[in-house]
């Protein structure tokens, strides 16, 4: 079985301490359960996480390079979408 | 019937359980840098690990009633294969990826059993031991019978390697529901497990494995025996010069 016949997942681990899954890296499978397995044995050979998501590499959607400027450049005059560009009044003592 | 001394027989007893587990530990760490890709391979690596510590485990145990104050290391590397009690299954080669799964199918299925009454043993060690060696079998299960079905009910190329392990494999189940004199003794004391009882359950959930990986029960009967006797094949001879090598030739070396 070659590899490029596999699917390629995106593997997720929540640390114990951990409130949210963080991206960890990527392995081949045939199915989202052995990729299940897999990433256990991959990545949580040390007792890394209590929780894996996968999620298969093609299902991702993700912003590209040539686009960031009309992505995120527009944010970047706009100032007042900061908290600290308000000035706080007096009266309110903590926020 | 022989009858033996019970402390005397639990520690040949702990020495077998070990010895198998050693033995199929060792055949599954020759897949590390040849397993068929990657993530496989860490996951066969990973699960002779757990086979290696669970002989661990049980040598450490045996050790504990030696007058002569044996160690895990006196076991494993100081004794010849007529020494070695462990089940013949556990030794034979690798061979193909087919064979391997398939082998590990049998041995899990019937781990599962095995260590389910284990965990029940009045030897509050071994029960410790198989309490701790559930989990990790649990595990080992799910991955060998997704393979076993994969691969049966795959291209005609895996069915067949599927079914060739299959069939050259059956004989050595056996052994594994058979017990001697000693283990007799030690069922009476409500320290071993009584293997014969599990036969029929392994059987039943090996053939709906096979049914769902289109695969043929063999019809076939045949039997090796002789492992818990120490007469083996010619492979654990060779298993043996590999394992033990380096300790032999430094006694006494650390890492």
């Amino acid at each position: 079985m070659a590899e490029n016949e596999k699917n390629l997942f995106e593997v997720f681990i929540r640390s114990k301490r951990g409130l949210d899954h963080k991206h960890v890296g990527s392995l081949h499978a045939e199915n989202r359960r052995q990729a299940l397995e897999y990433a256990r044995d991959c990545y949580t050979r040390r007792s890394e996480g209590v929780s894996i998501w996968v999620v298969k590499s093609n299902d991702i959607c993700a912003s590209q390079e040539d686009q960031a400027e009309a992505f995120y450049d527009p944010s970047d005059d706009k100032p007042y979408r900061h908290a600290a560009y308000y000035q706080l009044p007096d009266s309110v003592k903590n926020m | 019937m022989t009858s033996f001394d019970t402390k005397q027989a639990t520690q040949e007893y702990a020495i077998r359980l070990g010895d198998d587990s050693l033995i199929l530990g060792h055949r599954l760490s020759e897949w590390c840098s040849n397993g068929p890709f990657l993530e496989e391979e860490l996951a066969l690596s990973n699960t002779s690990l757990d086979y290696l510590g669970r002989a661990r485990m049980l040598y450490s145990y045996a050790g504990e009633f030696s007058a002569t104050g044996k160690t895990e290391d006196d076991y494993a590397y100081m004794r010849d294969a007529r020494e070695f009690h462990n089940h013949l299954i556990h030794e034979l080669p690798c061979g193909d990826f087919a064979f391997t799964i398939t082998r590990q199918l049998f041995i899990d299925l019937f781990n599962i059993d095995f260590l389910k009454q284990l965990s029940l043993s009045k030897d509050v060690t071994l029960a410790a031991i198989a309490a701790k060696a559930i989990k990790e079998t649990q595990y080992h299960l799910r991955r060998s019978k997704e393979w076993v079905i994969q691969l049966g009910d795959g291209t005609k190329e895996s069915h067949n390697r599927m079914q060739k392990a299959l069939d050259s494999l059956w004989g050595y189940r056996v052994e594994m529901f058979e017990v001697d004199d000693l283990e007799l003794q030690l069922i009476d004391a409500g320290i071993a497990v009584d293997s014969r009882q599990l036969k029929n359950i392994w059987q039943q959930q090996l053939s709906n494995i096979l049914t769902e990986a289109t695969l043929t029960t063999p019809s076939e009967d045949w039997a090796v025996r002789g492992g818990r006797e120490g007469y083996h094949t010619e492979n654990l001879g060779h298993i043996l010069t590999e394992m033990q090598f380096v300790h032999r030739s430094m006694p006494g070396l650390k890492w």
